[in-house]
């Protein structure tokens, strides 16, 4: 099997009141492309972080990752945006969804971003898969926690990224709206093919993957 | 990425935040209401003069000289006459006594022979007075006047030794206006009867005028008539003389306008930057998600670049569409100040630059808080401890202080046309704001420090919110000082004006003043004013002179000199000097020697280009009198006293043909009015004019040129309001959160009213109290510096301005948060405000 993600001696520390502190120390890993896989740990071990380096949202201090074949380190912001837009999907604790847009709107962004012609047919199935047709045309404000979610997750898949990071994906939501959202995650992750990373504390969450990797202080374990 | 998308993405992201929205557009909306208004005025203005310069000087063409025409000037104004119309007047100042009352008043005689005016009309109450006043030898007298002193048609008038009946009051004539109605009423009377007025005598300040219709072309005629002009001393105005100057001092005072506008411009400028900061940073999770998923820094920042021009325009169509109906307002404001009749029309080019212009300044101001864009990362959304992206300070926002730094002047040098100005203009401008911010700032850290455990919970938690995040505190100490500082400052150099009037009173002994007294007046003229119970503090003759020579030259090569040659000059003599004038070269000499030595202004000797030591060789009515500058004197001019440029010693013009001043002081108005009425009604030559008159006039001309400062003042205040109104609205989210946090937490409704209100009355009180002390500032360097007055004011205008300023920001404050109160805990707790 192909790697889609493959992190390299990574090291990633920050500055406060003066002190380098280390989040992240030595991490080496990789993804195979269509896998499941979950990063998890306690609170504060480094998940979040290292979730938004594979992303792509942030640099490391040091060490490698390699995404989609992409070599993130050198590339400049707007290359990580154009990688984010074509490879990559998000799913975010607190949904994250534009308050602005309308349900439908907010799936269509990625897809207008490259230039698609029928980004609004393709968003209206994608709701209506997540069982949403009859609310696209309302706004985030309007819909519950476990909508905003499953809204967020057909954005997440209008793309249709080879690699999809899922921070907290059901933290925010009641156990049935959970299960829900979570079959609809794999659901999709088998149909398309895309590669899942879930950053969870929920370890049921994470027994439903093939691979769970562990970190604790900045370290793998 | 395609444009449409990110014009569709724009749109789209701007829909659910219109409403408020459309208070930053009210920013925008005041300043260019007032600048589109005053723009299109502005070409009102210009179409108007050049439609009714004829009727503004009423002929062809005006000659006018101070003295009567000697005998080549006669026959030239003759040979004009042959193939012209021909009007006569004389004008000069003197008393009217209306007799019906005993009122006496110091007005501009008008003494009138023809057609005159050509061009527009002498407008009387009742209609039809004016054809006939010449041949029924009476007056009309200016409607302010007739109003004043409650005179009726039928009444009489006394000019001089001569009463006339009132024939109509004069409501408008060619050139008149609100101001020199007030400085100098007028009277017209026939010039037939002037010899009867007994007025025409030596020393009569006399101007002699007249008004021509031709049939040929009056410039070229002047052009052609230029060394017989010269020769003459007559000095011609044609219609395209006046079109220009008046079109001159008219495109000054709408420059002068449209600076003011252009305050409130820049008041809403920050109003929409402080809108705009926080704006995006309501828009950070936004921007965050769409860098997420692909978009670019580049692109998020135009998205928001588009939004904010779209706002831009919005605001300055709105605010164009509003300028149209002020401009409507304009005439009647500056009714008082202008000379003629505005009539207004639509003006496509006034709109067009007022959309360019709120269209600029939105992104122009807009660019500085758009830059934080480029700062956030989209790792806000995994977690919001990343908001602000890294700390280093953006090298971009030098390019945009540097925009916002030529705009300003760029708009300044577009009005003023001079580079200094336009410099002072711009660093006054930045000083303003430096300062305010400063102060603000300063207020804020000084809060913090002050405030103290021990207060009640009300008061800190009010005094808290002027320097916690998100707080308002320096937008609105900023737009509502710098509308407060320009309110007062007008209130103050108006207050110190008035003051030195009345000090200059009391330090020169003497508060009114009789002039154009004859020698033979003098001794009952005397005895007059001792019968009244007044004393005399001062008796000055005064003997008119002209230059002949300097230094043996007739025909001096200095402008300014040259210029003097061809005037009359007013002088003195006497043995000492007084107490406003101090000897700054040479030596003074009471007495004359064999050359007498006289005493120049230095001042003005040294515009003249004359020096100590210089021989002056004047004609003192028809006689040569040789003398040298033997002293130059400093001379304090802003008293209530008689002051000359050139003083004689005694010895040398007792014999010349002479009339006299006499200055003495009144106790009361009511024993100045009796003793005016006394003295007119015996002495109808002598003119009379006294402080209180002096007061009324300057209280009345400050008050017109306040009543149009003031309007314009009320764009910035106006700006400052909707600034409040956009700042508390968009404070008011956060203030929802926080006050539905304490009411959850047992805080009752009173509780955060209390400190609702607390908050905005401290913040009205500090920016009211910052705004005085900058007009403090500014209207004491200009009364010290500019005016050399001293520095006194009243301190109840101001703080009543205060408490209107506290007591307004604390209403809209409270008014625009309501909310607050009334929003269910359980909405916000669910984060859906």
């Amino acid at each position: 099997m192909t790697s889609i993600l493959e992190v390299r001696k990574l090291r990633k520390t920050y500055r406060s009141a003066g002190k380098t502190l280390t989040v992240l120390e030595d991490i080496n890993f990789s993804f195979d492309a269509g896998s499941t896989n979950a990063i998890i740990g306690p609170s504060g071990s480094g998940k979040t972080t290292l979730l938004g380096i594979c992303a792509g949202l942030d640099r490391p201090t040091s060490g490698d990752v390699i995404l989609a074949g992409e070599h993130l380190n050198v590339r400049s912001e707007d290359e990580l945006a154009a990688i984010r837009n074509r490879s990559v999907g998000f799913i975010f604790q607190n949904f994250q969804l534009m308050p602005s847009l309308t349900a439908l709107e907010n799936v269509m962004v990625p897809l207008e971003l490259r230039k698609e012609r029928d980004a609004r047919p393709r968003s209206m199935e994608l709701l209506d898969r997540v069982g949403l047709a009859d609310r696209s045309h309302h706004y985030p404000v309007q819909l519950s926690g476990g909508e905003q979610q499953r809204v967020a997750l057909a954005r997440a898949f209008s793309n249709q990224p080879s690699i999809l990071f899922a921070d907290e994906p059901t933290g925010n939501l009641d156990a049935e709206t959970s299960e829900r959202v979570v079959q609809l995650l794999f659901g999709l992750n088998k149909e398309i093919g895309t590669t899942l990373v879930l950053v969870t504390h929920n370890p049921d969450l994470a027994a439903q993957t093939q691979r769970t990797i562990r970190i604790k202080g900045g370290q793998l374990v | 990425m395609s444009l449409p998308w990110i014009f569709r993405m724009a749109y789209r992201d701007s829909r659910r935040n219109r409403s408020r929205l459309l208070l930053f557009m009210g920013s925008i909306t005041a300043g260019i209401a007032a600048l589109v208004a005053i723009y299109s005025f502005g070409y009102d203005l210009q179409r108007n003069v050049d439609d009714q310069a004829a009727s503004l000087i009423g002929a062809d063409l005006q000659l006018a000289t101070n003295h009567k025409p000697g005998k080549a000037g006669q026959e030239f104004l003759d040979s004009l006459q042959k193939t012209a119309n021909r009007s006569e007047e004389e004008q000069f100042g003197s008393m009217a006594l209306f007799t019906r009352t005993g009122d006496t008043r110091f007005t501009q005689i008008r003494a009138l022979h023809g057609a005159y005016p050509y061009y527009g009309d002498l407008e009387t109450t009742p209609a039809g007075a004016a054809p006939k006043f010449q041949t029924d030898h009476a007056a009309l007298v200016e409607k302010s006047l007739m109003i004043q002193y409650h005179a009726h048609v039928g009444d009489s008038v006394q000019v001089g030794n001569r009463r006339f009946r009132i024939a109509g009051s004069l409501d408008n004539y060619p050139g008149g206006n609100g101001f020199s109605a007030t400085m100098a009423p007028v009277v017209m009377i026939p010039l037939d009867d002037m010899a009867s007025t007994g007025l025409e005598q030596v020393g009569s300040r006399t101007r002699y005028l007249y008004y021509f219709q031709l049939h040929t072309d009056a410039d070229a005629l002047v052009k052609a008539s230029q060394p017989t002009l010269e020769q003459t001393g007559l000095d011609a105005t044609t219609i395209s003389d006046k079109k220009e100057s008046t079109g001159r001092i008219f495109a000054d005072l709408s420059r002068f306008m449209s600076l003011v506008a252009f305050l409130a411009l820049l008041l809403g400028c920050i109003g929409v930057a402080s809108a705009i900061q926080i704006y995006i940073r309501e828009k950070t999770a936004t921007i965050a998600v769409m860098r997420c998923l692909g978009v670019t820094i580049r692109q998020s920042f135009q998205v928001y670049l588009i939004q904010v021009a779209g706002i831009g325009l919005l605001g300055a169509m709105l605010g164009a569409l509003a300028g149209i109906g002020i401009q409507q307002l304009l005439p009647r404001v500056l009714k008082d100040v202008l000379p003629l009749t505005i009539h207004t029309a639509l003006s496509w080019a006034a709109i067009g630059q007022g959309l360019a212009l709120g269209l600029v300044m939105a992104l122009v101001f807009g660019l500085l808080p758009l830059l934080s864009i480029r700062r956030i990362t989209p790792l806000y959304t995994l977690r919001s401890s990343y908001e602000s992206g890294p700390r280093v300070r953006d090298p971009w926002r030098w390019l945009v202080y540097g925009l916002v730094l030529l705009f300003v002047a760029g708009f300044t040098f577009i009005q003023l046309r001079e580079l200094g100005p336009t410099l002072s203009f711009t660093v006054g401008l930045i000083v303003a704001f430096g300062l305010l911010t400063l102060v603000a700032r300063l207020l804020m850290t000084v809060l913090k420090r002050v405030t103290r455990t021990s207060w009640s919970f009300a008061v800190r938690q009010g005094f808290a919110n002027l320097y916690r995040p998100n707080n308002q505190t320096l937008i609105l100490v900023v737009s509502i000082g710098l509308s407060t500082a320009l309110v007062c400052s007008l209130l103050f150099i108006q207050q110190v004006i008035v003051h030195q009037l009345v000090l200059s009173s009391s330090k020169s002994q003497a508060n009114m003043i009789l002039f154009d007294i004859q020698a033979r007046q003098q001794a009952s003229l005397d005895s007059l004013i001792r019968a009244q119970g007044l004393p005399i503090v001062e008796k000055v003759p005064i003997v008119t002179v002209r230059f002949t020579s300097v230094n043996g030259d007739a025909y001096p090569d200095n402008p300014h000199l040259q210029h003097a040659f061809g005037e009359e000059l007013r002088v003195t003599y006497r043995d000492h000097l007084t107490n406003t004038e101090t000897v700054t070269a040479g030596r003074w000499t009471g007495q004359a020697a064999a050359v007498p030595a006289v005493s120049f202004d230095d001042r003005w000797a040294k515009n003249l280009g004359l020096q100590l030591g210089d021989t002056v060789v004047f004609n003192v009515q028809g006689a040569p009198v040789k003398c040298i500058i033997g002293s130059l004197r400093k001379v304090e001019w802003n008293r209530m006293q008689t002051n000359f440029r050139v003083v004689f010693p005694t010895g040398v013009l007792e014999q010349a043909p002479q009339f006299h001043v006499v200055l003495t002081r009144t106790p009361s108005a009511a024993v100045a009015a009796r003793a005016r009425e006394a003295i007119v009604r015996r002495f109808p030559t002598v003119s009379v004019i006294d402080l209180s008159l002096i007061l009324s006039v300057l209280d009345e001309l400050l008050d017109k040129i306040n009543y149009v400062i003031s309007f314009m003042a009320a764009f910035s205040m106006v700006t400052g309001l909707i600034v409040l109104i956009a700042s508390v609205r968009n404070s008011k989210y956060q203030r929802i959160q926080e006050s539905v946090l304490l009411r959850t937490l047992g805080a009752g409704r009173r509780l955060v009213f209390s400190i609702n209100a607390l908050e905005y009355f401290f913040l009205g009180l500090l920016s009211g109290l910052t705004g005085i002390l900058l007009a403090l500032a500014a209207s004491w360097l200009q009364a010290r510096f500019l005016f050399k007055l001293t520095f006194a004011i009243g301190y109840w205008q101001p703080l009543a301005l205060l408490g209107l300023v506290c007591l307004l920001t604390m209403g809209i404050g409270l008014f625009n948060s309501r909310g607050v109160l009334n929003r269910s805990t359980l909405e916000v707790l669910r984060n859906e405000v």
